[in-house]
């Protein structure tokens, strides 16, 4: 089964503030951007961060052929828990997520 | 704009193609919240003060030649009071030393704990989401506090006749939106600009290069990037509203926010883009966002590798077993509670980027331990991290094998981190008028 990571751009995630990540995943294509939309439901997301559903922001914008969600960071940046200062790995987690 | 943040570094052609084009202003952003809590808790910059002085004394001989005012927002990563006098003295050493006269307009953004708790008092501040509970004995436990700026208070610096305003924290587009507004540009124009321009040539190929022009106009702006080989288009200008970004649409300031939903992008050749549509909607209430970081403890960490494959494999079970007995071991010894001290154990090779998340098991030739002890105290970290590193050195799986050793990369084997701070606010404070929570100093250099 085909990993998002093969078929899209580019997946980037960022902090957005100490409090929020958000996660960019450039389809490259319509075609790539269609599979992702499909392919991609927001609660398996949520599961991939251990996160409730409703406190995810999904947007799919088809003018840039991008699937963006953003979400409460894991732990708050900076605090004791926290592994990534800067939030930029997170984004292998969602680059290697099987497309159904 | 030179680039994205005054110690990164800017492409000295591109700024003299910028320079050429006669700007009104010369924006440039000088820290963010990116770098994590311990430049706020400390008030400090994150970057070296020798490639400070460089780029901001290459800047301020821009402003000279280009004759128009320079703005810093931010100064010295954190932009509390105390970075913004690290700036304001650096400034002071290059005009001296350069033999030039400037006008300086500093402009301060740090909030007593006093003040930030009368108004907690009285309703006046309210939480973001997520936001941590907070309450007088929290803000009083802050080392800094930080208002953010927006255009009104850049504007009423500039309005003194500055050439130079260094102002402590503000909002990343502040110090790129105010002189179009107060010019009567396109208010949607003048903040989605400055959203583009905030990070240089982030939004465009090449993002590196740093230099970009932004002109701003009655129904819009356009954008274009300075560098050789830097290029807008509608996709990159578009698509940097997603950066750092949680909502690529809406962008909320002191006094309102940006909506770019029905924001147009056209290309107006290979290079420069034209941006029109974007819409400014004013809220009732005038409110800034608050920052701050308090002291949560002293900290230390010591790293060690494992190379032997029984160790490697049974990483986790060793840590666990150290975690335990040397937890012990500072309890009876040190006569602390658990909630005292917090050691942990990190297995880098492992899953030490994201922890519980990590779903990969693939398997690696060694692995790293990095030990974290934190507590209250320094001393109390040194003794615990003491205790910590015979286990990280000797410690065995089993008790009847022959004693192991690990790979200590240096002695001594702990590393003082010292103060760790946190961020705890993610608040909105309420003002009566824009400058109630700043203050504006002008001085006459040289």
């Amino acid at each position: 089964m085909a990993e998002l990571k093969d078929i899209v751009e580019k997946v980037r995630s960022k902090n957005a503030g100490p409090f929020w990540l958000t996660v960019d995943i450039f389809c490259g294509s319509p075609e790539a951007y269609k599979r992702v939309v499909q392919g991609i439901s927001t609660d398996r997301v949520a599961r991939l961060f251990q996160a409730e559903p409703d406190t995810l922001k999904r947007f799919d914008i088809p003018s840039l052929n991008v699937v963006k969600f953003s979400l409460p960071r894991p732990a708050v940046q900076g605090t004791r828990k926290d592994r990534d200062m800067h939030g930029a790995s997170y984004a292998a987690l969602v680059a290697e997520m099987t497309l159904n | 704009m030179p680039s994205g943040a005054l110690g990164l570094g800017y492409d000295k052609t591109a700024l003299e193609r910028g320079i050429a084009a006669k700007p009104d202003i010369i924006a440039i952003d000088g820290g963010s919240t990116d770098s994590g809590p311990s430049y706020l808790g400390r008030g400090v910059s994150k970057y070296s003060r020798t490639s400070t002085k460089v780029e901001w004394a290459g800047l301020i001989e821009a402003r000279a030649l280009a004759g128009c005012p320079l703005v810093i927002g931010t100064a010295g990563t954190c932009g509390a009071d105390s970075a913004v006098d690290w700036l304001v003295e650096i400034t002071e050493e290059i005009l001296r030393e350069t033999g030039q006269t400037a006008k300086i307009a500093v402009l301060k953004s740090g909030q007593s704990a006093e003040t930030v708790s009368d108004a907690l008092a009285s309703g006046a501040i309210s939480p973001l989401m997520p936001a941590p509970d907070i309450d007088a004995q929290r803000i009083a436990d802050c080392t800094n506090i930080v208002a953010l700026a927006g255009a009104e208070q850049i504007n009423a610096a500039l309005d003194t006749g500055a050439d130079i305003v260094i102002a402590g924290r503000t909002t990343d587009t502040a110090i790129i939106a105010a002189l179009p507004l107060a010019k009567g540009c396109h208010a949607g124009g003048a903040w989605h600009g400055a959203k583009i321009g905030e990070c240089g040539a982030l939004c465009a190929t090449n993002p590196q290069s740093g230099v970009i022009l932004v002109d701003f106009d009655e129904a819009g702006f356009t954008v274009t990037p300075l560098a050789d080989g830097s290029h807008a288009s509608p996709h990159t200008v578009s698509a940097h509203m997603l950066y750092e970004n949680s909502d690529p649409f809406i962008l909320y300031e002191p006094g309102g926010h940006l909506n770019v939903t029905n924001a147009g992008y056209t290309a107006l050749d290979q290079t420069r883009v034209r941006v029109t549509g974007s819409e400014w909607v004013p809220s009732g209430r005038y409110t800034v966002k608050l920052e701050g970081a308090r002291r949560v403890g002293y900290q230390s960490v010591l790293l060690t590798l494992l190379r032997d494959a029984h160790y490697v494999q049974n990483a986790q079970a060793w840590c666990d077993d150290i975690h335990m007995k040397c937890r012990a071991k500072v309890e009876t010894r040190l006569g602390l509670a658990p909630d005292d001290f917090d050691i942990e154990l990190r297995i880098i090779g492992q899953n030490a980027t994201l922890g519980a998340l990590e779903n990969r098991t693939e398997g690696v030739v060694e692995l790293g331990v990095l030990g974290i002890v934190t507590a209250q105290a320094p001393q109390v970290v040194e003794e615990i991290s003491k205790m910590l590193n015979p286990y990280l050195l000797h410690h065995p799986l089993t008790a009847d094998e022959e004693q192991p050793t690990f790979a200590f990369p240096f002695s001594p084997a702990e590393i003082e981190r010292g103060e760790v701070f946190e961020f705890c606010l993610n608040h909105v404070m309420t003002l009566a008028n824009p400058m109630d929570a700043f203050k504006l100093e002008v001085r006459q250099i040289g």
